[in-house]
């Protein structure tokens, strides 16, 4: 294990012996190396807690999760444990789930409907919207004692764009919008798929966890390159069922090439790509039965008359894997996947996962929607257990960064034209971000 | 009334032979031969953990297979190139309470507890613990799966990681 230093003194070490902190960043020599430290060091992910989580804006959860006045969510975010709920106003909030007086969690369940929530230990009672209700014996306090200060505590920010709510802990960051930029086009494009606009998380979580970097799941999330190897089983799957895997070539297609990376801005990122693989939005394969071919009819004329045939076209004919910086996907590809995952330790991660629908969804094209993500996504699912073992077997491999430090992620820097989701940019550009924000003291 | 149906003579014994007979198929890793104990409807699912009583059609859930996925999962599962099983988890698991919920017709309802334990490579050990709840159609040809539900107690996956192997 290398010596400790303080984060700060780390940070200059690491300026002094490396050009770039953790990564070579060649242009000229069209070179992209990672320092390998970065995915197994216990210091620096103590450090990317303070310099990436509590500075960037998190993702918490959506307004559907919480549809009346008085429910409520726990989960942990940017590891607090936070409460997601609506107050009997209507309005949302998130708290930090701990008492003022004495710091118990005040709300043990995961989700419900309450009014208020108590603290077991010593009674203090506070109300949906925050403020502090009851204090058993509060007569033995001080006048100086105020309970108007004394309300569960907000992060402080927090916003929401379209139904997703963020915190972010820097009372100077830019607003939420501002900070999304670029990367809302994309989100408005996987909620086009709703004829009103408004989707919602489904019922059902996947939370499960992989002893891996956070970071290396930020990757798998948009490299392309290892769908023919570590998804073989799956495209055989597809083949058996009848699915044309074959990457098709020529006219008609929506986009130029089979498929971009494209830099967002802010360190966000997205892949699009022309499907060719099935949607349950209007694009049918086998696996959806040929009973599924009216209504996917019937959907894709709406999109049509709604939104005019290319920006259907747009909606329905492509997929997209878009990764908010630094920890929120949003595959928009077999189904939607919302999935977001934070670092238990330097070698493990937490990570959950929901699926999102239109609100007017019928009950057979929700229920073809959820049968579509399994086809990929999720601990069960024919893909992502490959996945998980994909980034277990580098987090193994990593024990040895001390002797082979670097990762080699050059793929595509000695192309003149468009970069592909199978190759390196998209990385390149998460890991420019974070680094970035890793070398400021 | 017909006359007594097979499900309705069917003992509680037999039914505990035929899930210990599943259950060492599975953990022997026999899995063509597990699939002959499934009806050609069949199904298995596992519900997400915070849903366990869920609806896989309106509900997302960790494994919703119709028959046709169940006998694609078993090839993958037989394949090299399935990562994730390969080397196969060594799995053992241990059943009881068994108990018989309800009898229509030639099917019947049944539940039972039960444990499983897991080794994958050198890694520690992994302990799923929960219920079963089989519909098992019962006729002169024996005993079929009609509909296999893997019930979780856990809160959360979380350390049990991917549920990559037939539960």
């Amino acid at each position: 294990m290398a010596a400790r230093f303080s984060p700060k003194l780390s940070t200059l070490l690491r300026r002094a012996l490396l050009r770039d902190g953790f990564i070579i960043d060649d242009h000229e020599g069209k070179k992209f190396l990672l320092n390998r430290e970065a995915l197994v060091s216990p210091s620096v992910q103590q450090e990317e807690l303070r310099k990436v989580f509590a500075k960037c804006w998190i993702y918490v959860g959506h307004a559907s999760e919480i549809k009346e006045p008085g429910d409520f969510v726990t989960r942990r975010v940017a590891v607090r444990p936070i409460i997601f709920c609506r107050d009997m106003d209507g309005e949302v909030h998130c708290f930090f789930n701990t008492c003022r007086h004495r710091g118990a969690i005040v709300c043990t369940e995961h989700k419900g409907n309450k009014r208020s929530f108590r603290c077991v230990y010593h009674g203090w009672s506070y109300l949906n919207d925050g403020t502090l209700a009851g204090v058993p014996g509060s007569d033995a306090y001080a006048d100086t004692f105020d309970k108007n200060t004394l309300g569960l505590r907000s992060p402080a920010r927090f916003e929401s764009y379209r139904d997703f709510y963020f915190l972010c802990l820097d009372a100077n960051a830019p607003s939420l919008e501002e900070y999304l930029g670029r990367a809302k086009d994309y989100m408005d494009i996987v909620l086009d798929q709703s004829p009103s606009g408004n989707m919602e998380i489904i019922s059902g979580v996947q939370e499960y966890d992989i002893a891996a970097n956070w970071k290396l799941m930020v990757e798998n999330s948009v490299d392309d390159y290892h769908i023919p190897t570590t998804h073989s089983t799956w495209l055989a799957y597809l083949a058996n069922s009848g699915v044309n895997i074959a990457v098709p070539k020529g006219e008609g297609l929506v986009l130029p090439t089979k498929g971009l990376a494209i830099e967002l801005g802010n360190g966000h990122f997205t892949t699009d790509n022309v499907n060719f693989r099935g949607r349950p939005v209007a694009k049918w394969i086998p696996i959806y039965g040929e009973d599924a071919k009216p209504e996917m009819e019937e959907i894709r004329n709406e999109l049509v008359e709604r939104l005019g045939p290319e920006r259907a076209a747009r909606v329905a004919d492509t997929n997209r894997n878009l990764v908010i910086f630094p920890n929120l996907v949003i595959n928009d590809g077999s189904s939607v996947t919302v999935r977001t995952f934070f670092p238990e330790n330097a070698a493990k991660m937490n990570v959950r996962a929901w699926a999102l629908g239109p609100v007017e969804e019928s009950k057979t094209a929700r229920s073809r929607r959820l049968d579509a993500f399994l086809t990929f996504y999720g601990p069960g699912g024919v893909a992502t257990p490959d996945d998980v073992e994909a980034l277990e077997l580098v987090q193994q491999g990593l024990a040895n960064w001390q002797d082979d430090p670097w990762s080699e992620m050059s793929r595509g820097m000695g192309k003149e034209d468009e970069q592909l989701n199978s190759d390196e940019h998209h990385l390149r550009i998460f890991w420019r971000r974070w680094n970035e924000l890793m070398e400021a003291l | 009334m017909n006359a007594p149906s097979a499900a309705v003579q069917i003992s509680r014994p037999e039914i505990e032979d035929f899930l210990f007979h599943e259950a060492a198929l599975i953990d022997e890793w026999r899995l063509d031969e597990w699939l002959d104990l499934l009806t050609e409807d069949a199904t298995y699912e596992v519900p997400p953990n915070d849903t366990p009583m869920g609806d896989s059609k309106n509900t997302l859930f960790i494994i919703a297979d119709d028959i046709v996925r169940i006998r694609e999962r078993v090839k993958r599962l037989n394949s090299p190139n399935c990562h994730a099983e390969h080397p196969h988890s060594r799995t053992r698991r241990m059943i009881s309470n068994v108990r018989i919920l309800e009898r229509d017709g030639d099917l019947i309802t049944v539940t039972a507890n039960f444990v499983c334990y897991r080794y994958r490579r050198h890694e520690r050990i992994r302990e799923y613990v929960g219920s079963y709840r089989h519909i098992l159609k019962c006729g002169v040809s024996g005993i079929k799966i009609k509909s296999r539900r893997t019930i979780l107690d856990a809160y959360e996956l979380g350390s049990l990681g991917a549920v990559s192997f037939i539960l």
